[in-house]
């Protein structure tokens, strides 16, 4: 679908981009803090198993914990210091979760132990999957699912595309944006390495057009030898989203219930394609990542390379702090992350960004009820009837929500929720459903098993 | 540092510009020159019987809705549509207590905002044409001096209007079909003619919904498609029998317009999905022709407006919108 601002496609919103606060401000390194937290559970899959216990020395770069399983990757650490303790600390998704606290060394040079730096040429796919894996990498875009996992995918689904995600349709952030201004030659290393493990001709970087100098830089450094092209894109959230992304690029609708590897492609974001080459160049596994720090209610938005494990309020504070006004505090962008209480709560892989909003720009709270004008039915991006299955949250009818209105569809995007002029939670009424209709189907099981029993 | 006096929401932390009460107060702003324009026509009488209307509503509101619910608006809109359908000499009694019924049975009784199935406006109108056809069809002339009152504004209740303050002439509708009279197009765009307060100034009330319909605070599908289906279904019946009126008659005249614009594209009471907006436009409007054309009555817009409310839960249904990654759009 081609216009006048781009292609995109249909539906979405357009919240204000306000990324003007960090957009040209070059990715600067944060100085270790005292102490960092590194929770075992830093990624989408089984948590990694502890391998030190207190008062043991590491040095930056060491394995602390390894990946428990195939859908799991290992944690490092990020600083040289001493296990200071391993329980529970805050996590960035709202629960306690078990956590290594490392104290760090105060005059180290955190230099890390030298390491082999593993030769991507000769690699075999499974090798290159194997080396991806012990560097810990996931998505960095935000859910965090282990990158070697997406690197494999089953041998009768042909993959035709790789789709390098560089949108950042999330307002505020500038983390990806920075990355493809300043190492567009990394990424283009990392999309190299990631064509040849997944044996793909074609790759495409997906960026929003309010990115010109990010599409420049990747135009300017874009290989001869290799079919990667930069394709701009539409402003309009959700253009990150996966099945959006592969939709304006390839033309294909991920049918519902499958994965993108079902149309033949393979999405990767673009600070977790820099972070292999990074692997690839440095033998330096994922122990830090790029974070942008904003927001109006930041004096000093930033944006940093943070040490993974550091805690909010260390980078808070290295930003020159909260201004009298500051209200929520949100890990990643506005529409999609989450509010954080807890100032300790540590930086993990999957953090983007920290956002934080003053009063003005936190959402009312007075709802008034649906006067089912639809407008969240144009801003659904999956076509779904957000006005309907709302109706329906709040009635409890969670097996209808899923039989009627496709309720697994959802992908908690948060468009309804922005339009809704009567303020309605819609996603997060969802998201709430989404575990109802789980705990129901689980009961309705148990019954079932239990009836079963009952008759034998 | 202290941490309590962060916000814990859920996501999205942001929220767009439009609100409820915002989308209501910019229909009533919307509202304001139809409003004028009756005054213009029917003088004072106009603004009389618009403001017992609102009155009825707004206290009706107040006093038996849920709290605080007057700053929404919808109130307000509730009035000022019912007062625009009502005839300018009407004893302002009436208009109050229709007023109280379109809130009092149309709304609230159904559990108030975004709950009704009928458009309460017209619901207060249809339950007044029920209790007083007379009063109702009794039609001012717009000629006359502009201060006069249209009517006998200020009958006691219950006690019967005096006829013989009115000076009544016709409306376009009665006169094309009881006496086969026709009347010129640019009065009816204008609104220099006999009718309801709001159904005379077809031009003001389309500039009104142009401007609702560019700030998304109505579905253009709904007043596109009623107008489609009147036009075209009028057209080629008046092309097999001419005495029947032609397209631009049909449109122009009558509560048409403000039928089609401001009481079909009620968000509350008109479906919510696109494809919805397209059948229940068609319906109206073809129940508008049928009504009109072979009906007893010589209007039809209210009751088709409301019959095709009633439909509207099943039309949402019928016409959920495609999923994405489902049909052929998608790759298997």
């Amino acid at each position: 679908m081609l216009n006048l601002f781009g292609v995109t496609f249909r539906h979405g919103v357009h919240p204000p981009d306000s990324k003007g606060l960090t957009d040209h401000l070059p990715i600067r390194r944060m100085p270790f803090p005292k102490r960092i937290a590194l929770p075992l559970r830093q990624h989408a899959g089984k948590p990694a198993k502890c391998l030190v216990k207190k008062g043991d020395r590491v040095e930056r770069g060491d394995k602390i914990a390894e990946a428990d399983g195939y859908v799991s990757v290992p944690i490092h650490a990020s600083a040289a210091g001493t296990v200071a303790e391993i329980g529970w600390w805050p996590h960035p998704d709202g629960s306690m979760t078990e956590t290594v606290i490392v104290d760090v060394e105060p005059h180290s040079p955190q230099i890390p132990r030298p390491r082999l730096v593993p030769d991507w040429h000769g690699l075999t796919p499974d090798q290159v999957r194997q080396e991806v894996q012990n560097g810990g990498v996931v998505g960095l875009g935000g859910a965090a699912f282990p990158t070697h996992v997406k690197l494999n995918p089953p041998k009768d689904l042909p993959i035709e595309w790789l789709l390098v995600n560089g949108a950042e349709c999330e307002p505020y952030l500038t983390t990806d944006h920075r990355v493809m201004v300043e190492y567009p030659e990394r990424v283009h290393f990392g999309i190299r390495i990631m064509m040849q493990c997944l044996g793909v001709k074609r790759a495409v970087i997906g960026v929003e057009n309010n990115k010109p100098d990010a599409i420049a830089a990747l135009e300017r450094t874009r290989p001869t030898d290799l079919d990667v092209t930069v394709q701009g894109l539409q402003v309009k959230y959700p253009q990150g989203a996966e099945k959006m992304l592969i939709q304006v690029v390839t033309g294909r609708e991920v049918p519902s219930g499958k994965l993108p590897m079902h149309v033949g492609a393979v999405v990767q974001n673009v600070g977790s394609i820099a972070t292999i080459a990074e692997i690839f160049e440095t033998g330096l596994p994922l122990i830090e990542r790029v974070v942008t720090v904003t927001g109006p209610g930041v004096r000093k938005p930033s944006n940093l390379i943070v040490p993974v494990g550091a805690m909010l309020g260390d980078v808070l504070d290295f930003c020159g702090g909260l201004t009298d006004d500051a209200a929520e505090i949100v890990f990643g962008g506005p529409m999609m992350g989450s509010s954080q209480p807890d100032l300790r709560t540590p930086i993990t892989k999957g953090v983007s960004g920290v956002t934080v909003l003053t009063a003005a720009e936190v959402k009312p709270k007075k709802t008034y009820p649906c006067i089912k004008c639809g407008h969240c039915l144009d801003a659904c991006p999956v076509f779904l009837n957000p006005s309907a299955l709302g109706l329906l949250a709040q009635a409890g009818r969670y097996q209808e929500m899923q039989d009627a209105y496709h309720l697994s569809d959802c992908m908690l995007c948060g468009s309804c929720s922005y339009v809704c002029p009567s303020n309605i939670p819609l996603s997060q009424m969802f998201a709430l459903s989404k575990s109802g209709l789980r705990k129901q189907q689980a009961s309705e099981a148990a019954k079932e098993k239990a009836k079963e029993g009952q008759a034998a | 540092m202290d941490t309590t006096r962060f916000e814990l929401t859920a996501a999205p932390h942001i929220k767009g510009p439009d609100s409820t009460p915002r989308i209501m107060w910019s229909v009533v702003a919307s509202l304001a020159p139809v409003v004028l324009a009756a005054v213009w026509y029917f003088g004072p009488s106009a603004l009389l019987v618009i403001a017992a209307a609102t009155l009825g509503c707004v206290l009706t509101e107040r006093l038996f809705g849920p709290g605080g619910t007057l700053r929404d608006g919808s109130a307000a809109i509730t009035g000022l549509l019912l007062g625009l359908t009502l005839p300018a000499g009407l004893p302002l009694w009436m208009a109050f207590v229709g007023g109280v019924f379109a809130i009092g049975f149309g709304k609230l009784l159904f559990g108030g905002l975004g709950q009704n199935i009928f458009n309460p406006a017209l619901l207060g109108r249809a339950f007044l044409q029920a209790a007083f056809p007379e009063d109702l069809t009794t039609w001012p002339d717009v000629s006359g001096p502009w201060a006069a009152l249209r009517g006998d504004n200020f009958a006691l209740p219950l006690m019967g209007a005096d006829p013989v303050a009115t000076v009544t002439g016709a409306t376009p509708l009665g006169l094309m079909k009881f006496e086969g009279v026709d009347t010129e197009w640019v009065r009816l765009l204008i609104g220099s003619t006999g009718g309801s307060l709001g159904e005379t100034a077809a031009i003001v009330i389309l500039l009104g919904g142009a401007y609702l319909a560019l700030k998304k605070y109505l579905d253009w599908r709904i007043p596109v498609s009623i107008f489609v289906t009147v036009g075209v279904l009028a057209q080629v019946i008046h092309w097999v029998d001419p005495t029947k009126p032609d397209a631009v008659f049909m449109l122009l005249s009558g509560g048409l317009m403000l039928g089609a614009v401001y009481m079909a594209t009620d968000m509350v009471t008109s479906p919510t999905t696109p494809r919805g907006a397209w059948v229940y436009g068609f319906g109206i409007g073809a129940l508008v022709v049928l009504i009109r054309l072979w009906g007893g009555l010589p209007e039809g817009v209210m009751y088709s407006i409301l019959l095709m409310n009633a439909l509207v839960p099943f039309i949402n249904r019928a016409t959920q919108p495609r999923l994405f990654g489902t049909g052929k759009e998608a790759m298997v």
